[in-house]
């Protein structure tokens, strides 16, 4: 039975699409429409009681929470495709490190942009501005923390490419592309080089093209 | 080389920590950092994690901060010894808790570490709880419970039918939020209120408990 992955077309679930692709893992996806609010039908939540995305099927496993799910299957096929987790359990705590910081340091202040500056329009609600500017500081401080952390290695957790830094390209795409922000990047000269590397990885050309974005 | 944890006693995420040493009886020493004199904003104290937070795990070479990733890591490296929070030779339990444990990351956290901040954060600095960031949050942390009713209906803890990592990310700010005034939102959920008697009367929960007296009168 093939993995599954619902949700492909929004960002979290492809940090799952990007490592199964990094792993070598065939996999299938499945539309879910948040516009349409498939995501609150019973049938989605019996899978994801929190209604989120992404949910992934492996077998009789269901799994949520992109973060873990992406954990799960470096693990489980750690001895296959590229080495997302480090070699040795030091390294790994150093990925999970600097992936605990994407998602409490980094993604709260992303995240919130992405939505007041990409999907608020389409839910017919106001941008706010006081909100926007807000998030954009928090972000630029973070940034100005991995320029200096990517000035003395060259990915997050080291001089290997990892979960830490895949788990921003979803995003961080949207920050440089249709939100228009690429400067934020592009001023910060380590973050920048960090950024065309991890960014063109095969592996999200693939992404991109089987699962376009909503926008 | 024992390992060394920068934190304080009464910290939430220091406690989260101490609580997952204590299950994995390991040895270690902690590391007072005086947060009331900047200590950790200090260029020292940045040198081991630039966001200036604690706590800080230090062992031989290897410096790691974020409470969680600082957890997960000593559960792995002391898996032999003490309880089993990970589940290491139960791929599809050790799957569970690690949802579990970002679910704790990414919807609990969020909903209730506010409503701890106003209580007991905000006083310090001179100010009075902030009751429409207390309500909102307090909203948010009903729908989550919610859930978490549902699921405890049905497995004694978070991940399965065995106490994980997952439901010990819950104890730190969940105790400090049943000393405030709005404990009841954990103790009307039945199964809520009974997995947290459980989670919150082991052992080495109470070793961290003990230090945990912030805002308490000396």
């Amino acid at each position: 039975m093939v993995v599954k992955v619902y949700g492909p077309a929004y960002a979290s679930p492809k940090r799952v699409i990007l490592c199964l692709i990094e792993k070598g893992v065939e996999f299938e996806t499945v539309h879910v429409d948040l516009l349409k609010g498939e995501n609150r039908d019973p049938e989605f939540l019996k899978m994801q009681p929190f209604g989120s995305l992404p949910v992934t099927q492996d077998g009789d496993l269901t799994l949520f929470e992109s973060r873990a799910t992406m954990r799960y299957f470096a693990e489980k096929y750690k001895s296959q495709g590229t080495d997302l987790l480090g070699k040795t359990l030091e390294e790994k705590a150093l990925v999970d490190n600097w992936i605990d910081v994407e998602a409490t340091s980094f993604n709260p202040p992303i995240y919130a942009l992405t939505f007041q500056i990409l999907f608020a329009p389409a839910l017919g609600l106001t941008k706010d501005e006081k909100v926007i500017q807000e998030n954009e500081e928090k972000l630029a401080k973070v940034l100005d923390i991995y320029e200096e952390r990517l000035s003395k290695s060259k990915y997050l957790a080291g001089d290997f490419f990892s979960l830490a830094d895949l788990s921003h390209i979803p995003f961080t795409q949207y920050l440089v592309g249709p939100m228009g922000k690429e400067p934020m990047v592009k001023s910060r000269k380590h973050v920048s080089a960090w950024w065309d590397d991890i960014s063109s990885r095969p592996s999200w050309a693939k992404t991109l093209q089987i699962c376009p974005p909503p926008m | 080389m024992a390992l060394k944890l920068h934190g304080v006693a009464m910290s939430t995420c220091t406690a989260r920590v101490l609580t997952c040493l204590h299950e994995k009886e390991a040895e270690f020493e902690l590391v007072p950092v005086n947060l009331f004199a900047g200590e950790h904003k200090q260029p020292a104290f940045l040198a081991k994690n630039p966001f200036g937070q604690i706590p800080v795990l230090e062992d031989g070479d290897l410096t790691l901060f974020e409470s969680r990733a600082i957890s997960a890591y000593v559960a792995e490296k002391f898996k032999e010894t003490g309880y089993d929070l990970i589940r290491h030779q139960n791929p599809k339990e050790a799957a569970q808790v690690k949802v579990w444990m970002e679910v704790e990351s990414q919807q609990y956290h969020p909903a209730i570490s506010p409503i701890v901040y106003q209580f007991f954060v905000a006083p310090l600095h001179g100010k009075t709880p902030d009751e429409a960031i207390i309500n909102e949050n307090l909203e948010k942390l009903g729908k989550v419970l919610d859930i978490y009713e549902e699921k405890l209906s049905r497995s004694k803890y978070l991940a399965g039918d065995f106490y994980s990592l997952a439901d010990l990310f819950h104890l730190s700010y969940t105790y400090y939020f049943m000393k405030t005034p709005r404990a009841n939102l954990i103790n009307d959920r039945p199964h809520v209120k009974a997995w947290w008697e459980d989670i919150s009367s082991r052992p080495a929960f109470l070793k961290v408990a003990s230090g945990m007296n912030f805002g308490e009168e000396k």
